[in-house]
């Protein structure tokens, strides 16, 4: 049962925010000793578990293609085009935000989004101006409310997009590791596809929610109102 | 038959180039350390093949990957200063490209797919395949950037054929040792597996689950996925410790679960968990921060309502597909 450690080193590690090489490293050590494994099996345990799961780290070879159609300007065609959509209101705009977010994650190109190259720039300014032209000036708990939602647009189509890619890190994550640890053959596609129903899932939750932002918008825009209203008296 | 190990081969070349650069990079603080981290890692690759044919001591490999880790426990690998376009020099190519910019990128899902689809079902002359067994995504994924990168360089021209292996640096130096960590985790959990962990966990999680119920032990799996995501911040490191104590034993070996559905919808579940927790700063904290939010956590809380449904709905899926 002392073996259980090896687990703790793993969650203390990381919830202290050690570094995550180290902590890794340090939780397969303490699991191999106590687990009875001498020395050099030890480190035959890393050289065969980091030999048999090298399919993890081969998504870096799409790198230099990425990059360079980075450095031809792909960001900045992305936004030109989600720029020239528009849209009646703030809910409609993050809702398709959130469809072209996952939709591109799941082709691979996971860089044209992010908060630091389209939510701050882009989705928040257009979901802001949005709500201005319904509302007037906004008052603050309705900006942190389209804030929150725009860079939960940005997440959750990323996280439930990308998985449906096969060069990512979690795919091949979960192909590396059952494949080297209890010899099984499984093909990253197989894993691929069966992310396709939670993502449609994630898709409708998220989706909706992000509509039904409208209809909140409107009642706290109301309640702003009267506040205000209730201050002039 | 084509075999996975050219491809490894590549991505190690990949590394020991990127070293060569590094080494030579006199705007990198770190380079001698840094250049040591990615040249390592290349002759890592090209060696984890006369390990896994057993024609190698595998001890010396795991004595560089500890390396590595320290290595990345002191800081490196570092970056240095970013050659690449400015601003305005993108948005004027972007004018001139236009959406021919997305071509290149299109091509590695739509290759890899047909590999891993299609291909991976081709037999040769002799009967045997044409391609490896089990891996033939990730050669599909192998051939199909090696053909996006002969599209983007047709297509855009850069003046020499160092320019995306220096893109692909720039890129790779902003990920640093973060780029092997997956790859850590997935060892780990051979070690983990070989210490006994999994069968420890096991004994617990008997006295958690009442014998028998297959909802039950879904539902663990999934939520135990989703809290330890929420605990230390990343669904990677906790699906080698969910796996071992109830993926594989519970759901694959007890329950004759279809690997491919439980595992895939497992890390899915831990992703929910990832939406909730400010340990997941990058994705959680950081957009706050740069959105100026006053409430820094307005972000998990337009996300923890996707959250819990979208939980709920990787259970329902798991339960009736995988078995």
């Amino acid at each position: 049962m002392w073996v259980l450690l090896a687990i703790a080193v793993v969650v203390v590690g990381f919830a202290l925010r050690l570094n995550s090489m180290l902590v890794v490293t340090a939780a397969g050590i303490v699991a191999g000793l106590i687990g009875g494994l001498s020395p050099v099996k030890i480190l035959n345990a890393f050289g065969d578990g980091f030999a048999g799961s090298r399919s993890v780290t081969v998504f870096i070879v799409t790198l230099p293609v990425i990059g360079l159609i980075e450095r031809y300007g792909l960001q900045h065609q992305a936004r030109k085009l989600i720029g020239k959509l528009t849209f009646a209101t703030t809910g409609r705009l993050l809702a398709i935000y959130l469809l072209i977010r996952q939709g591109t994650a799941a082709l691979g190109l996971t860089s044209i989004g992010g908060p630091a190259q389209a939510v701050r720039p882009l989705i928040h300014p257009m979901a802001a101006g949005a709500a201005e032209r319904r509302y007037g000036k906004l008052p603050e708990k309705l900006q942190e409310k389209i804030k929150g939602f725009a860079a939960s647009a940005d997440t959750v189509g990323l996280f439930f997009g990308e998985d449906i890619f096969v060069a990512i890190g979690s795919i091949l994550l979960i192909t590396g590791f059952v494949d080297a640890t209890y010899g099984l053959q499984l093909e990253a596609i197989d894993i691929a596809l069966w992310a396709i129903p939670t993502g449609i899932c994630a898709l409708l939750i998220h989706g909706a929610r992000l509509l039904y932002l409208d209809r909140q918008l409107d009642a706290l825009a109301r309640e702003a109102r009267a506040e205000a209203k209730e201050v002039a008296k | 038959m084509i075999k996975v190990e050219w491809f490894y081969w590549l991505c190690g070349i990949f590394f020991v180039l990127i070293a060569l650069q590094v080494l030579n990079d006199r705007t990198n603080p770190k380079r001698i350390g840094s250049a040591a981290f990615w040249g390592v890692l290349g002759l890592s690759f090209g060696y984890g093949t006369f390990v896994v044919n057993k024609t190698a001591p595998a001890w010396l490999l795991g004595i560089a990957v500890i390396g590595l880790a320290v290595l990345a426990g002191s800081g490196f690998p570092g970056k240095g200063q970013e050659r690449t376009t400015t601003q305005a020099e993108r948005a004027r190519f972007a004018d001139k490209f236009g959406n021919k910019l997305f071509l290149p990128a299109l091509v590695i899902p739509v290759v890899a797919a047909l590999f891993g689809a299609w291909l991976a079902k081709v037999k040769l002359g002799d009967g045997s395949l044409l391609l490896q067994s089990g891996s033939a995504t990730i050669i599909g994924l192998g051939v199909a950037s090696l053909l996006a990168l002969a599209v983007g360089m047709a297509l855009l021209r850069p003046r020499s054929p160092a320019v995306p292996l220096h893109e692909g640096r720039r890129l790779l130096e902003h990920i640093g040792w973060a780029a092997i960590l997956p790859q850590m985790l997935a060892t780990l959990g051979l070690l983990f597996n070989a210490s006994g962990v999994g069968k420890a966990v096991g004994r617990v999680t008997d006295h958690l689950v009442p014998k028998g119920s297959l909802i039950a032990a879904v539902a663990l799996y999934c939520i135990g996925m989703a809290v330890f995501t929420i605990i230390m911040g990343n669904a990677f490191a906790a699906f080698p410790v969910m796996t071992a104590a109830v993926g594989w034993p519970l759901l694959v070996t007890q329950f004759d679960g279809t690997p491919a559905v439980v595992f895939a919808i497992g890390m899915l579940a831990g992703f929910c968990g990832t939406l909730c927790t400010p340990m997941a700063a990058n994705f959680n904290l950081v957009p706050a921060a740069l959105l100026e939010m006053k409430d820094q956590y307005g972000p998990i809380k337009a996300q923890i309502p996707t959250a819990i449904p979208l939980l709920g709905c990787n259970i329902a899926i798991m339960y009736f597909f995988a078995f």
